[in-house]
């Protein structure tokens, strides 16, 4: 029991410096080297812009079973759905879009980096960057950083959108919130801090993604197998850090006041 | 002039090379043949520090690169080297077209225009043509291997290392590859090392050849006393019989 779970530490703290490894390299390749302008718009392209549809419909249905919820219960309690557009929009604006949005893209985006990185790997594609005056660091990884990290905030703002517009028609049509009371609710509580809150969030969440999903594609072995081993990998540790750094997050930035 | 001594590499418990040593004259055309398994790929990727030794020197025209780790300095080392992967390692998100002229942009300082003319050209000397805007999905096995070779052949490098330029292509192809190396070697002075199974091929294009066995060089020799060597090893191997010194383990 000891032992497994000292290797366990001892393979997570490996892993942990090697990423940090990994992230340091991307720093110096990024200051050291051109960007690869077209390789970072193809992957803004392909992990922002195609996702847009698919965090469209997962905001809009969250809004919508949050209006849904906050509706009932506030029935229950109130006799009222009171609060509604507050409670909606806020646990959107500071908590669900940035990590229902993490989460989409983990799984809809880093999966697909992890197995485009690992095939690369194991057919030694990896390998030839280097022989050809390049390297994967500066050709693979450094662009999709900064694709996610541009997306991932971007996309949350769309999902907070949809979301207040979801928990709107379910308030409205569904619950008989005058129009004007849910609109009020948001304009009065809500503030641009709640708004940081979840960038700064969805910011940090975005980074994280990046930097799992290219390390373990990176990192792969053992072929075709191998691969599909990095992959789920890469969207299962993403997942479980997006919601450990979740928690410390929302404590610090609570302790800043934002 | 590339020297190697006493080289060193394992993975894990698995001791790969164990004391290799060879020397590689500048312009010389050098072939390597040994057994499946017996490290070939991994002491040429040692040459050209995709692998970091584990032991024993490799010295590039005098200086010591066995663990140089300053990724300005592997460039630097790898801009005059050429490296055709033994399967190919196209990269698949990428044309044929795009893929040869790859290198250009980091290697060189050959102006975007200029691409399209030297893909076309360099795909020509292997045999290619009208296919630079295809995926390296659509071609076949030695199609793809002779498309490496173009990328490789595009960034003019000083240094080229083959891992088996002629696997997998017919006869009439390997010859031209063979012609090709030996082209290279002719008029512009490129120094070659060749993996190959293809004793026809590695008599045809060597200047020197060492045998790989167990982790250590065998023989080494001009090709004239290569061929008429007695050492039990090479000559079993070069006759390619299955009574001799070489075991093959099967299994059973
Ligand atoms: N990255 C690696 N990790 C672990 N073992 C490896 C690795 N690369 C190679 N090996 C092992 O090292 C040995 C030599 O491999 P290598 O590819 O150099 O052989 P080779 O002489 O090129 O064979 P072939 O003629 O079949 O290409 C093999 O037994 C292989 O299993
Ligand atoms: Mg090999």
């Amino acid at each position: 029991m000891f032992k497994k779970t000292g290797k366990f530490l001892i393979f997570f703290f490996t892993q942990f410096g090697q990423a940090t490894e990994m992230i340091k390299d991307a720093f110096f390749w990024f200051r050291k080297s051109p960007l690869e302008v077209n390789q970072t718009l193809q992957q803004i392209v392909k992990i922002g812009v195609e996702s847009v549809p698919v965090i469209l419909m997962t905001g809009l249905f969250v809004g919508m079973v949050l209006a849904l919820q906050a509706g009932n219960t506030m029935q229950n309690i109130l006799s009222e759905p009171l609060y509604i557009g507050l409670l909606v929009s806020f646990s959107l604006v500071r908590e669900l879009g940035p990590v229902l949005t993490a989460f989409v893209i983990a799984g809809r985006a880093g999966a697909a980096v992890t197995a485009e990185i690992g095939t690369m790997k194991v057919t030694e594609q990896i390998d030839a960057l280097s022989t050809l005056g390049t390297n994967a660091i500066r050709y693979l990884v450094i662009p999709r950083l900064i694709a996610f990290t541009v997306s991932i905030p971007i996309l949350t703002i769309f999902s907070d959108i949809m979301g207040i517009f979801g928990g709107f028609i379910v308030s409205v049509e569904g619950l008989g919130v005058p129009s004007s009371t849910y609109t009020n609710d948001i304009t009065t509580y809500l503030g641009v801090d709640d708004l940081m809150h979840g960038l700064i969030k969805a910011t940090v969440f975005a980074f994280t993604i990046g930097v799992i999903c290219c390390y373990k594609g990176l990192n792969t072995r053992g072929g075709a197998e191998g691969v599909g081993k990095a992959t789920t990998g890469a969207v299962v540790v993403s997942m479980v850090m997006i919601l450990v750094i979740d928690y410390f997050l929302t404590a610090i930035l609570h302790a800043f006041g934002v | 002039m590339i020297k190697i001594e006493n080289l060193q590499k394992h993975f894990g418990p698995k001791h790969i090379l164990n004391g290799v040593n060879l020397e590689i004259k500048n312009g010389e055309v050098t072939t390597i043949i040994g057994g499946s398994g017996t490290g070939k790929s991994t002491l040429i990727k040692c040459i050209i520090r995709l692998l970091e030794p584990d032991g024993g020197k490799i010295l590039v025209d005098g200086k010591d690169i066995t663990h140089i780790n300053n990724e300005f300095q592997l460039a630097k080392l790898r801009k005059n080297f050429g490296y055709l992967f033994q399967e190919g390692a196209l990269f698949d998100s990428l044309t044929v077209g795009e893929n040869v002229t790859f290198g250009l942009k980091y290697l060189t300082d050959t102006p975007k225009s200029e691409y399209a003319k030297i893909a076309k050209e360099k795909l020509a000397l292997v045999g290619l043509k009208d296919i630079e805007h295809l995926r390296p999905s659509e071609l076949s096995g030695g199609m793809k291997k002779r498309v490496s070779l173009a990328r490789v052949l595009a960034t003019n490098p000083k240094v080229i290392l083959y891992d088996e330029p002629t696997s997998g292509l017919d006869p009439i192809m390997s010859e031209i590859i063979s012609q090709l190396i030996l082209d290279l070697k002719k008029k512009l002075d490129v120094t070659s090392i060749v993996i190959t199974h293809d004793m026809k091929s590695a008599f045809e294009i060597s200047d020197t050849l060492a045998m790989l066995y167990e982790g250590k060089v065998q023989l080494a020799a001009p090709k004239e006393e290569f061929k008429r060597t007695q050492n039990p090893y090479v000559k079993q191997f070069i006759e390619g019989s299955a009574n001799g010194p070489i075991q093959m383990k099967i299994s059973n």
